[in-house]
């Protein structure tokens, strides 16, 4: 895949400085995450004194994303902006591999367990994941997936074999 | 084809593919608080938000379709106003969308039939000319997957479970299976889209692998096949159904909050 369309570029320091307020941005379901964290802003533009940022929705029914856009807006309007506009794409659909490895890391710090590395994988295969999911707690990669939806829409509910607490996993997707 | 008939086919089109997804997400979320077993709950009202999204995708995208038309009964149309008032005659899902959801071996599949067909007709969806579509089918695709794993492993696990649960699953079968034939005869509005006649073999291929795993019958090809919701004909159950989804933006036009 494009290398541009996985890690967006800022061109000009004023979209810079844009993306530095995006990154004080949380996730309200996950609030140890920032949006750009979870690799959902796409785009950012600033012309005419208009700003322009496009995001990406993580599941299709994610209630989250409202809230983001929202939140996204008001960071903006806080940092002086006040002509902006927020777009939503749905092509190419946000993928997980596009989650900065340092979101990855304040995920597992979270008890989270973050996805694992890529999504090239078969869904198919029944009654098992093939993932290795390492639990948050222990370390252990002795867990097992107790069902393939949790919390969220973005996580699976697992169970560590060694510690024996549940826990959550990011899913890759 | 005219421009003018050619983009009420879309509209139709799009609309049918989010009334199934819609009335599909609706009937599950009846389960909510209800599941068998709390993990169980949570994962169908995961899967009934899934759906709930990719309906609110394709009714956003008609809304935009039907405000660039010229003049159009639904003009000015929001995801909203498609969801919340058009009439029971407007509707064009699958009638199996809108059957009550019955015990956990309907539930179950219901939704194994339904998101084969889906997971089939997105894969080809997502290769049309239309870019929003193709882009909401890419989107949904990734969700579908869990449905057809989560769905399929469930009609395993009851088919091939207890003498109750067989006798259960059976049961959903004669009850479902006439509803099935309705997916794969396409609606005059589908013409020019994904041919759902032509995403019947593989459907049957992978119903039948699993019922073979779930120890299940496959039912006979020659059923009566009920058909009609695609252009509005429907079960007595869709009216029940509408009547409590848009109640309150009937009796509160635009109650937000």
């Amino acid at each position: 895949m494009n290398q541009d369309i996985h890690i967006p570029t800022s061109q000009s320091p004023q979209a810079e400085k844009v993306w530095e307020v995006l990154k004080q941005v949380t996730d309200p379901e996950i609030p140890v995450l920032t949006v750009t964290d979870m690799g959902i802003i796409r785009k950012v533009d600033v012309h005419d004194g208009m700003v322009e940022v496009t995001i990406t929705p993580t599941y299709s029914g994610c209630p989250a994303m409202d809230m983001i856009s929202v939140n996204i807006r008001l960071a903006l309007i806080e940092a002086g902006y006040r002509e902006i506009r927020i777009h939503t794409v749905l092509d190419p659909a946000w993928t997980t591999d596009w989650m900065t490895e340092e979101g990855k890391q304040k995920l597992r710090a979270y008890g989270i367990a973050p996805p694992a590395e890529t999504t090239a994988r078969s869904r198919k295969l029944l009654f098992d994941d093939v993932v290795d999911v390492e639990c948050p707690r222990c370390q252990s990669h002795n867990t097992r997936l107790l069902s393939q939806f949790g919390s969220t829409a973005c996580k699976a509910l697992y169970q560590c074999n060694d510690c024996k607490e549940p826990f959550d996993y990011f899913k890759c997707h | 084809m005219s421009a003018h008939t050619s983009n009420q086919a879309l509209i139709d089109y799009t609309l049918h593919l989010a009334d199934s997804s819609l009335i599909m997400a609706q009937r599950s979320s009846e389960w909510c608080g209800h599941g068998p077993v709390l993990e169980q709950d949570i994962a169908i009202t995961n899967i009934s938000l899934d759906l709930l999204g990719q309906a609110r995708h394709f009714y956003q995208y008609a809304a935009g379709l039907i405000n660039q038309s010229a003049d159009h009964t639904l003009k000015p149309a929001t995801e909203d106003s498609l969801a919340y008032l058009r009439d029971e005659r407007a509707f064009k899902n699958l009638l199996l969308t809108e059957l009550p959801k019955g015990d956990w071996a309907q539930t179950i599949l219901k939704h194994f039939f339904f998101s084969v067909y889906q997971s089939l007709l997105y894969t080809r969806l997502q290769t049309v000319p239309d870019k929003d579509l193709a882009a909401i089918a890419a989107k949904s695709l990734k969700e579908v997957a869990y449905h057809v794993k989560w769905s399929s492993e469930w009609v395993i696990r009851l088919g091939d479970g207890t003498a109750e649960s067989h006798q259960r699953m059976l049961t959903a079968i004669e009850e479902l299976w006439p509803y099935t034939g309705e997916m794969f005869r396409a609606a005059d509005y589908e013409t020019g889209m994904v041919d759902p006649s032509t995403l019947h073999a593989g459907w049957l291929k992978e119903v039948q692998d699993v019922f073979a795993e779930a120890t299940l019958p496959m039912s006979s090809e020659s059923v009566y096949m009920h058909v009609g919701g695609k252009t509005g004909l429907h079960t007595e159950n869709l009216g029940y159904m509408l009547a409590e989804l848009q109640y309150l933006q009937r009796a509160y036009p635009g109650a937000e909050w």
